[in-house]
């Protein structure tokens, strides 16, 4: 009975979701669609993070890249087809983990920090600097992406909740994607290495090869949040691609929990629902400016008791650890 | 266990002039041993005199400093110890090496899941691999680990953590064991079941083991090399090693081996 309840909850949750555009509530369901891009974000650092045992603090990379990838992809005043601009761009982050990967995968533990930073920065200081991208202002969207089979439109993306809609089917595809690859022997000799690295290898795993899979994928799913955060500003400017958008990410996961994926989704909601609450004047006036500062506290103080994050806290009500262990 | 059961048979995996140098320090000098299936080779000597640096050459854990390490005629010298594993020589480690917080099974799955190629598929459920379950559960049977298959590792005593290093080596189907002190800290009971596994695997691996229990080790031996100061001191059948008195001398203080 738990089994099952666990099995349909996911789909309960997304099936309320989808239900939310009816209230017609254009700013909450704004506000929604950042969670659903973030959750899908924080997913994709999970499975490099919480599964594979690298942590890397320069995820906004790809994130960033997928959405400097649509805007550079775009015609001024036209629209730009949906099928095939969204492959494309995670393709472009893809190709661009795939390449990092091979140089970062070299390092270990402070030192893979330090060069995923590096890589990140880099890339940061390419679109700020040079006129590729437009430099400090960034490049603009004007009009957002198509998806029409022949004639008919599938989906109007100008449209908020049809954007949303959008942002759910992604969401809910990369976390079964997800669930599915974490499910096979390619996901068990992940938390295998993710466990002990020096053993896997003497068990005649690849590891290198495995992990360089593991950060393309994440790279890849990092790109789609990207391209659909994109899509929703109308913008790509360097902030995306900066080290503060790594860090949020990395908080997001640390706040939901890693190691169980809808800890990341739980984490995403609560990371831009508290940030939302705590920089609004109108409750916290001057102290408003500061949101950042409650948020170190908060994220702090989870830190210390609720090290499994609120995914743990879900978790211990059932009574079982939280993270996944290879278990049968 | 005097007769060396076909000395004529080429050997498995040999060494010649194994060497390994840490800066100043030589801690595996010129060693040339054979291993050959169906025959357990002992190697014995105090502390410090290069055993387990021995075994970290051969598995590739360590890359050599000079010399060949030869297994089915080609030289494997330098491979990764992933690519000598999956030739087929597998290894135990001194210090329990396994995965905590797994279950027994799921230690005994992962290692069985390395010999296939189809370990890329990553859509296909993990449980779907009949054969992969069935190598776990036999190297599980083997080692006497059946009943402990849905024990998270973590929770084993240590002697059943040891034998769990063996299962995950034998999951792996290799044809030379490397077996790095696998008596270390077990209670007698659990050391003599180990000592008659060690056996039965003799008739198809060849076997290198590292030994400090003199009952043990005689009861094994088909061959037994004598390491003092990284350097290979005696190697022979374990009467030739017994009677040598540069082995009674240097290593042995004229004791041990003498009383039986």
């Amino acid at each position: 009975m738990n089994s099952r309840l666990q099995q349909f909850l996911p789909w309960f949750v997304v099936g309320l979701l989808a239900l939310f555009p009816l209230l017609e509530n254009t700013f909450y369901m704004q506000l929604l669609t950042k969670v659903l891009i973030m959750a899908i974000f924080a997913m994709s650092l999970d499975l490099l993070v919480g599964y594979t045992g690298l942590v890397s603090f320069g995820h906004a990379a790809y994130f960033g890249l997928a959405g400097y990838a649509l805007a550079l992809m775009v015609p001024k005043y036209e629209a730009v087809s949906l099928w095939w601009s969204l492959p494309a761009a995670i393709g472009v982050c893809a190709l661009f983990a795939l390449v990092t990967g091979m140089l970062v995968l070299r390092t270990r533990g402070i030192y893979f920090i330090m060069v995923t930073l590096a890589f990140a920065q880099m890339l940061f200081f390419v679109f700020h600097d040079t006129k590729l991208g437009g430099g400090s202002d960034g490049a603009y969207i004007y009009v957002k992406p198509a998806m029409k089979l022949g004639d008919f439109e599938m989906a109007n993306l100008e449209k908020p909740a049809q954007f949303y809609w959008l942002a759910l089917f992604l969401m809910a595809a990369t976390y079964l994607l997800l669930r599915r690859v974490l499910g096979s022997s390619f996901g068990r000799a992940l938390l295998g290495i993710k466990v002990n690295e020096h053993r896997m290898r003497a068990l005649g795993f690849p590891v290198f090869r495995y992990q360089l899979a593991s950060f393309t994928l994440s790279g890849s799913l990092a790109g789609i949040a990207g391209y659909l955060a994109a899509v929703q500003y109308g913008f790509g400017n360097p902030e995306i691609l900066s080290w503060h958008q790594s860090g949020a990410v990395l908080m997001m996961g640390i706040l939901g929990g890693m190691g169980t994926l809808y800890g990341s989704v739980i984490g995403a909601g609560a990371f831009v629902l508290l940030q939302e609450v705590l920089s609004n004047q109108a409750w916290f006036g001057a102290a408003a400016k500061h949101w950042q500062l409650a948020m170190g506290i908060f994220i702090m103080l989870v830190a210390l008791y609720m090290p499994q994050g609120l995914a743990g806290l879900a978790q211990k009500f059932r009574g079982k650890p939280a993270t996944e262990g290879a278990d049968e | 266990m005097s007769d060396l059961p076909a000395m004529s048979s080429e050997p498995i995996l040999r060494t010649r002039g194994l060497t390994k140098r840490f800066g100043g320090l030589v801690a595996v000098n010129d060693v040339s041993l054979d291993l050959h299936v169906g025959e357990v080779h002992v190697v014995i000597g105090p502390n410090g005199a290069g055993k387990s640096t021995l075994t970290n050459l051969l598995s590739g854990d360590l890359p050599p400093t000079a010399g060949e390490v030869m297994f089915e005629g080609r030289d494997i010298a330098g491979c990764t110890s992933d690519h000598i594993s999956r030739l087929g020589i597998g290894r135990s480690y001194q210090k329990t090496n396994i995965f905590l917080p797994f279950t027994v099974f799921e230690n005994c799955r992962l290692a069985a899941q390395s010999r296939t190629p189809h370990a890329l598929k990553v859509f296909r459920r993990v449980e779907g691999y009949a054969e992969i379950n069935r190598l776990a559960y036999e190297a599980m049977e083997s080692a006497g680990l059946s009943h402990r298959s849905a024990r998270v590792a973590a929770t084993l005593s240590h002697g059943e953590q040891r034998q769990l290093e063996i299962a995950m080596c034998l999951a792996t189907q290799p044809r030379v064991l490397l077996l790095d002190e696998p008596l270390a800290g077990m209670g007698p009971h659990e050391s003599q079941r180990m000592v008659e596994l060690i056996k039965q695997l003799t008739a198809d691996h060849a076997i290198m083991l590292i030994e400090h229990d003199m009952d043990a080790v005689f009861a094994l031996a088909h061959r037994l090399t004598v390491m003092v100061n990284g350097e290979v001191l005696e190697s022979g059948t374990p009467e030739q090693v017994r009677s040598s008195p540069a082995v009674q001398l240097a290593y042995l203080g004229g004791e041990e081996l003498l009383h039986d």
